[in-house]
């Protein structure tokens, strides 16, 4: 997959990666070819519900040329869509191409503030070229502007690409349109671990297996994800490098290992060892499992860490009060401190990508959600009316929250945005998917 | 505006490579069958008859992991026999019910075994001869999710091995 830039001026030395990526790209290629199933079977269906505060009035006309421009612009428009920002205005019949001239008033009179537009076209080694555009129908300008190019499997990843494009351009924030997650699919008695695009779509196996995996953790960079494989009769702690399939075991002692999570920095990871005794965190090598060190040492459950976006401080569940809490606690020890007070059992912290948020699955009458408390004013808000919710993820860029929802007596994909109007679901047609994790950005 | 780059590449870098090949366990899956059938008064954790196999499960109350005195009676059995047998391993399984999450169930299940390992230490058996771990709500022995079917998930079992 590659662009052109149309308008906007790039930064430099984007030229050398472009080299690089491009290599990696054939070797890949390749490579996806020779080893990967096809997962047709795979079908998702989404439901939405709700709508954003602000929504921004857009038009995404059918990019003109080959039939594939209609495809990437209903991905473009799903996605905006999803967001639940965007107000869809229908744009049949166009006929836009990339390079013709914007009738302003004309689209401002149907309601839309801005207008995507665009054309594929097919070269001569039969992959596509994507270019796009997009208008600001009130400041009569264009906004962007770039062309890609790519085989017609990476389709679907340009046109997200685009949407991240659009939705930045707008909005101010960096989409997530183009990111992945990592999930567990359980099908009768196998479970697979599961990467897929941010939208459910193009599902792809990392890990298949008959007994259970939880817990998967992206590293920062997207290229390994750790998780809890219990393969060997028991919970042990595994890094897998995606590019490579290789596993390494990183924390496999007495008892229970558990709970990976990563530093900021990728170089460590945050586990939950039994070794002593209870469930207490650690930190060991993300690498290689070496240089373990005890985090915690309480005399009751310390689990589920995560450490805070400067690296400094670990946020984790622990039942020291009773009932399960969150607590905070230093790298370099000290008391840990308290941090959620509502109800009697809140668990599995998920730190925003500012500092500024936590989320926790909280038990309340009977049922479990996912809250969202605002650190500085400590103001709660169910973001989640769920039976069973679990798992929460934040997206890279803070805005929406991923997790597992029980929908017609199984477990699904659920999305809900981060100011809790905007809900979704993705259910696949057989099978449970359980403990969803957003990816980092796209790299 | 003069083009700075001509032409980039961009490619969806990890997500492809991660297609590349994925793992399966699937084969791994062998399981020997075990064990002779014979009387009912035999302590032989592998004969199906034995009250050691037939009484090999702690149950708990909802978030709860202390032994209740009905149970005492399971972990004395047990704890006999290993303080008798002192070659023989034991692993104590905790379990949860399906509700709450993966991690925090699978922490309380480990203080669920760690209570029966700890009833175990007070009659003397060594720490050497048990392990504990927990398969948290992963692995329940009941499917649905009746009161019933909860209950029977909330559980520490000795499993023996030879």
């Amino acid at each position: 997959m590659k662009f052109d830039q149309l308008s906007d001026v790039l930064p430099l030395g984007q030229g050398f990666w472009s080299r690089v990526r491009n290599t990696l790209a054939l070797l890949t290629v390749a490579c996806l070819v020779a080893v990967m199933p096809s997962r047709s079977d795979a079908q998702l269906k989404v439901d939405i519900s709700g709508v954003s505060a602000q929504q921004y009035p857009i038009a995404i006309a059918d990019f003109s040329g080959e039939p594939a421009g209609v495809l990437v612009a209903e991905v473009i428009r799903a996605d905006l869509t999803r967001s639940g920002q965007f107000r869809l205005i229908n744009a049949t019949g166009a006929g836009l191409t990339v390079d013709t001239p914007i009738a302003f008033d004309e689209w401002r009179s149907k309601g839309a503030d801005y207008i995507a537009y665009g054309t594929v076209s097919r070269l001569a080694d039969g992959r596509y070229d994507v270019k796009y555009r997009l208008s600001d129908t009130v400041k009569r300008g264009q906004l962007d502007g770039i062309a890609f190019s790519g085989t017609e499997k990476e389709l679907r990843r340009i046109a997200h690409q685009i949407a991240d494009r659009i939705y930045e351009k707008i909005t101010g924030v960096k989409g997530v349109f183009a990111t992945r997650i990592a999930y567990v699919l359980k099908q009768g008695s196998t479970y697979e671990l599961q990467i897929a695009d941010a939208d459910g779509q193009n599902p792809q196996v990392a890990l298949r297996s008959r007994e259970p995996v939880i817990s998967p953790s992206w590293s920062p960079d997207g290229s390994r994800l750790a998780y809890v494989s219990f393969e060997s009769g028991k919970p042990v702690v595994y890094v897998h490098q995606l590019a490579t399939s290789k596993r390494v075991p990183v924390a496999n002692y007495k008892g229970n290992n558990s709970a990976p999570a990563w530093s900021p920095d990728g170089n460590t990871l945050a586990v939950v060892l039994t070794r002593d005794g209870l469930s207490q965190i650690y930190v060991v090598n993300a690498t290689d499992g070496s240089g373990l060190r005890r985090i915690t040492r309480s005399p009751l459950i310390d689990t589920e860490p995560v450490f805070s976006p400067d690296g400094k401080s670990i946020y984790f569940t622990s039942d020291r009060s009773g009932s399960p809490q969150i607590y905070q606690v230093g790298l370099d020890g000290g008391e840990p401190k308290r941090v959620s007070y509502n109800g009697g059992y809140n668990i599995s912290p998920r730190i925003s990508p500012d500092s500024k948020t936590l989320l926790t699955v909280t038990r309340r009458d009977g049922s479990y959600r996912i809250a969202s408390l605002n650190l500085a004013t400590g103001a709660e808000t169910l973001l989640t009316e769920g039976r069973d919710d679990q798992s929460p993820s934040f997206a890279p860029n803070g805005m929406q929250v991923l997790y597992a929802a029980i929908q017609g007596g199984r477990s699904v994909l659920a999305g809900v945005s981060s100011d809790g109007r905007v809900r979704q679901t993705l259910s696949v047609l057989n099978g449970e998917i359980r403990e969803p994790t957003w990816g980092p950005f796209y790299h | 505006m003069s083009r700075i780059a001509k032409s980039l590449t961009i490619v969806a870098l990890a997500a492809s490579l991660a297609a590349c090949s994925s793992v399966n366990l699937d084969d791994k899956n062998a399981n020997g069958a075990n064990g002779s059938a014979d009387g009912s008064g035999v302590m032989d954790p592998f004969n199906p008859n034995s009250p050691l196999a037939q009484r090999k499960s702690v149950y708990f109350a909802f978030n709860e992991y202390n032994v209740t005195d009905q149970y005492r009676g399971v972990v004395e059995l047990h704890g006999k026999y290993l303080l008798a047998t002192p070659a023989q391993r034991v692993t104590i399984e905790g379990n949860t019910d399906a509700r709450g999450g993966a991690e925090y169930n699978l922490a309380l299940g480990q203080r669920r075994a760690d209570a029966v390992r700890r009833m175990l230490t007070l009659l003397g058996v060594p720490d050497t001869q048990v392990e504990t771990i927990s398969f948290g709500k992963e692995k329940p022995k009941a499917l649905g999710d009746t009161d019933a079917d909860y209950a029977e998930n909330r559980r520490a079992d000795f499993a023996y091995k030879r």
